[in-house]
């Protein structure tokens, strides 16, 4: 197999072999582990880097094998899928360092981190998918892998979060699965082509299409958590806080996401859906679940239910950005995909640090952490007011050509009437976090009663790093937003080549 | 003229006598024979893919007048798959009964009823296939009476009786065929048979008698209780074999012998009952309390699919889409055959280690058995029907085949079994990764945890990532190829 066939499975299979050695592992063969882990995930960086700069220059990459008659497994690398793969190889790196580290001495963890690799497999899988099957395929395996990772404290509650979120994610997987096996039947094959597929075949009914537009978005609204399909998101936050920055930044809500920037480019074709009307669905939703979630995150006062609020309300910027159509809007649809993710997984990794070291999980609880913890704090800071849309972090920009674009399609009406109400909520719920943090007076004793000893840092260094490295590539990602092979100039690059066809 | 086709018969039959006069070593007579059968089903099947079929005239008497055996590309597939669950599942009874009574009662009876169900699937006339289908029956009832709890005998019985009852249907109208045609060899009645009531009656009562021994819905009451109550490989191989055989003959019979006396309404009609079986199956699945008793309801809602796939397959145009039904419909037999025998293995696993097998009760069974655990969700997997297992591959073709046919009653019907299933698989893997007692090593028993979990790879991955091989097994002439774009 030459490379240009073989790089899309070398990838994947990076993080699906580690992963499977792992079940394998004694629970106490830890140093193994470790090296298994990191290994997998720097090879897989090393294979996407290659990948980045061949599909920059126009090489083709694509793994194919037929599972049964016309029925292809694809794995294809585009510029879309490109920007997917680079955010999860890169944020799992991060992930592994910081699960390591949050992890150390709990039980479990030969399965905790082989179903960790199995769920990095699903995403990079979904990412690299080159036709709506695959999609689908990799879809539910995410599903799957991440069930357990969901339940893994094991404690009735945990088991509880995951079966709302297997109830509703099986739910969705099977409306996508009607939606798209209807659409096969229709118009054969569905490949992912820049552009669209659907738009050339004048002898679809276009009713049928409306349906299986309707049945494909509710499939991947579930994971995106488009309201009101959102409602396991904020009961899958009892699981561990390294599991919980996965899924908020990169694994299952942005698999959704990520899903409905597919079907509207690259199945539909934008300019296409948009003549059928169902984009004034789409852009309707996710307005409502931007207000909605912002202002639901308000009135929370445990702090990983604030954040998965602001998650539900952020990652429909993507569906967003989708939904208007043009150039500009789609750049900053795509580009908040990378950027919601760093900001959002920077925020959970704090999040994690707080209950891990001070038993804080509670906003009303993080009175004067900014003293106790001033790396971590400064992280959320970053991640903070990247969410809130102040330059120069990430967020500022993703929202800036939100804008743009709403103004380019004429959408402005509705479009930034919500971008700042949205940016307004977001300051209303965060602002008093970071004011708590760093102006009040820290209490006597902290909930978690008893303070680790850790040395000369506020934690290890393991649980220190991630947040702060991650905080740095939003803060880089907004100041060097114009550099070569930034997330911006890759989303222009991918709108270009969504237009040009 | 091939001898090949006498060996997967003759050679269980020859342990089985093995096992009788030699009950002291019949573990070793049981895998003797299971392994050398396997190793024939191989050759077999690698015959029919060379010559597409094979036949075999005992004796060299005609057929009409002497015995046929037949192979094509289902029932080598089918036969291959049974070898292999015999296989695995005779590995998982050598550690099971540890009562040697139980043991030497098992083995003989164990493989009579694989060298019944092997020469069901290989028999060419229907009267051969009247007398398997008895000795089939007659097997299952004692295997399943072997429990000798007083409820397993009450379920053994009333498996007699309903089973006794269904043969006599199937002879019944194996006598009207023979009144009206003069004939019981089912190539030559293929030629013959024409619409008219004889046919219509026979092919009623025939197949009457195979829903009953199938269990489709409202037929099915007798098989939770039997599936249930009965020792564990037994369990294994009644769910995911012996009703797959009935299951079998209606196909043969339907598509092979009387297609030409059928309407429509007719598979629409069995279609409908799947449906319901499907529904109901998995709703009482769903409230089971008990592990080995929620496999047997799956089970019955897993025949309701096969038998949904019946009037999409006629409904479908003769040639390339037919086909495509037709391999998922083998497919699907398959992969539940891998799955079924797995779960109930390792629902065996779970009752001998706990003591019992009350879902609500499992709670640390992830930690005390993570392989059978494991092996327990993969299996679900290929029950709900997820990727990578045969059974998505399968449903996907049977809901784009209903979709082409404008048959769009089964689609919610599949939805809905689907979600009901995964709600039954995962309220066990929920109570299994619950809090609970103990934490037990890796690998409790290699050779009863092994199995289990080698079957549920065989369903979930190895007939996923190779489903287009079981297409261009069953139906040769049909074109794979990918699509390029």
């Amino acid at each position: 197999m030459s490379l240009s066939a073989s790089l899309p499975l070398l990838i994947l299979l990076s993080s699906l072999v580690p992963g499977l050695v792992i079940f394998l592992l004694h629970e106490e063969s830890r140093r193994l582990r470790t090296v298994l882990n990191l290994l997998g995930a720097t090879v897989k960086m090393i294979l996407v880097g290659v990948m980045i700069w061949g599909v920059f220059h126009e090489q083709v990459y694509e793994t194919r094998w037929t599972l049964a008659p016309g029925l292809d497994l694809v794995l294809h690398a585009d510029a879309l899928s490109v920007l997917f793969v680079s955010l999860s190889t890169l944020l799992w790196l991060v992930t592994t360092v910081y699960a390591i580290g949050y992890l150390e001495g709990s039980p479990h963890r030969s399965r905790f981190f082989g179903f960790f690799s199995l769920c990095v497999t699903a995403t990079v899988g979904l990412a690299l998918a080159g036709n709506l099957f695959t999609f689908v395929v990799f879809y539910e395996f995410l599903t799957l892998a991440t069930y357990p990772l969901v339940a893994h404290k094991g404690t009735p509650e945990a088991i509880r979060g995951a079966r709302v979120y297997l109830a509703y994610t099986l739910a969705g997987g099977m409306a996508l699965l009607i939606g798209a096996v209807w659409l096969r039947t229709l118009a054969g094959p569905l490949e992912f082509v820049q552009g669209g597929i659907l738009g050339g075949m004048e002898h679809l009914d276009p009713w049928a299409l409306r349906w299986i537009f309707l049945l494909l978005i509710v499939g991947l609204g579930v994971k995106a958590a488009l309201v009101p399909l959102h409602g396991w998101l904020p009961q899958a936050m009892v699981a561990p806080a390294p599991v919980s920055a996965l899924l908020h930044a990169v694994a299952v809500v942005k698999a959704g996401a990520f899903g409905i920037v597919r079907v509207v480019y690259d199945v539909y074709g934008v300019e296409f859906a948009a003549s059928l009307g169902v984009l004034a669905l789409l852009g309707a939703a996710a307005a409502v679940t931007i207000i909605y979630g912002s202002v639901k995150a308000l009135s929370q006062d445990h702090l990983k239910k604030r954040l998965a609020y602001s998650t539900v309300s952020q990652v429909s910027y993507i569906a967003l950005g989708t939904a208007v159509l043009g150039p500009l809007a789609t750049i900053g649809g795509m580009v908040h995909l990378v950027h919601q993710g760093v900001m959002k997984i920077t925020l959970f990794f704090a999040a994690g640090n707080y209950a891990e070291a001070l038993g804080v999980h509670r906003v009303s609880e993080m009175d004067g952490v900014g003293r106790r913890m001033p790396g971590t704090t400064l992280a959320f800071t970053v991640g903070a007011l990247g969410m809130i849309g102040i330059p120069p972090v990430a967020g500022f920009v993703s929202k800036w050509y939100l804008g743009l674009g709403a103004v380019e399609s004429g959408a402005a009406i509705w479009v930034l009437p919500v971008l700042v109400g949205s940016s307004l909520l977001n300051a209303a719920y965060f602002l008093p976090i970071l004011y708590r943090a760093w102006f009040k007076q820290p209490p006597a004793a902290w909930p978690g009663g008893h303070e680790q000893a850790v040395g000369r840092w506020e934690i290890k260094g393991a649980l220190l790093w991630p947040p702060l490295v991650t905080a740095g590539l939003a803060i880089a990602a907004g100041l060097f937003a114009a550099a070569p092979y930034s997330p911006l100039e890759w989303a222009r690059l991918i709108a270009e080549r969504e237009y040009s066809s | 003229m091939n001898n090949l086709l006498i060996w997967p018969v003759a050679l269980p039959l020859i342990g089985s006598l093995l096992a009788l006069v030699w009950p002291r070593r019949a573990d070793w007579a049981g895998i003797g024979a299971s392994v050398a059968a396997l190793a024939v089903a191989g050759l077999v099947a690698a015959d029919v893919m060379r010559h597409d079929s094979l036949e075999l005239a005992i004796g060299g008497w005609t057929p009409g007048l002497g015995i046929a055996l037949r192979a094509d590309g289902l029932s080598a597939a089918l036969l291959l798959m049974s070898s292999l669950v015999a296989l695995a599942t005779a590995i998982y009874a050598t550690n099971y009964f540890t009562d040697a009574h139980k043991r030497a009662d098992f083995w003989p009876l164990w493989l009579l009823l694989i060298t019944a169900l092997h020469a069901l699937l290989l028999s060419g006339d229907l009267f051969n296939i009247y007398v398997t289908l008895e000795l089939l029956g007659l097997a299952a009832v004692a295997l399943a009476a072997l429990g000798r709890t007083r409820a397993a005998l009450q379920a053994a019985v009333r498996y007699l009786t309903v089973g006794l009852l269904g043969s006599l249907a199937f002879l019944t109208g194996v006598g009207l065929v023979y009144a009206a045609y003069g004939t019981l060899d089912m190539s030559t009645l293929a030629g013959q048979v024409r619409a008219e009531p004889a046919a219509w009656v026979a092919l009623a009562l025939m197949t009457s008698g195979l829903l009953i021994k199938s269990a489709l819905f409202p037929m099915h009451f007798w098989l939770p209780s039997a599936h249930a109550n009965a020792p564990a490989p037994v369990s294994a191989a009644l769910s995911a074999l012996v009703v797959k055989a009935a299951f079998y003959l209606v196909l043969r019979l339907w598509l092979d012998v009387f297609d030409v006396a059928l309407g429509p309404a007719a598979a629409g009609m069995l279609g409908v009952l799947g449906a319901f079986a499907v529904i109901w199956g998995s709703w009482k699945a769903f409230r089971a309390e008990r592990l080995k008793l929620l496999a047997a309801y799956s089970t019955v809602a897993q025949i309701g699919y096969l038998f949904v796939f019946l009037p999409v397959l006629l409904a479908s145009a003769p040639g390339a889409a037919r086909d495509l039904v037709f391999g998922a419909l083998v497919l699907f037999a398959l992969t539940h055959g891998f799955a079924k025998s797995a779960f109930f293995l390792g629902a065996g696993v779970v009752l001998q280690r706990a003591g019992h097998d009350r879902i609500a009760e499992l709670g640390g069974t992830a930690r005390a058995l993570p392989v059978t655990t494991f092996g327990l969700a993969l299996a679900g997997i290929a029950l709900i029907g997820l990727p990578p297992s045969g059974t998505f591959l399968a449903k996907w073709q049977l809901m784009a085949s209903a979709i082409e046919v404008g048959q769009w009653l089964w689609i919610p019907v599949i939805a809905a079994g689907s979600l009901l299933a995964g709600a039954y698989v995962f309220r066990v893997l929920g109570h299994a990764f619950g809090p609970g007692e103990g934490v037990g090593p890796a690998l409790a028993w290699a050779r009863q945890e092994l199995p289990a979990l080698l079957l549920a790879v065989v369903a979930t991955a190895v007939l996923g990532l190779g489903a287009v091989h079981v297409w261009s097994f069953v139906v040769p002439g049909l074109a794979i190829g990918g699509i390029q774009p």
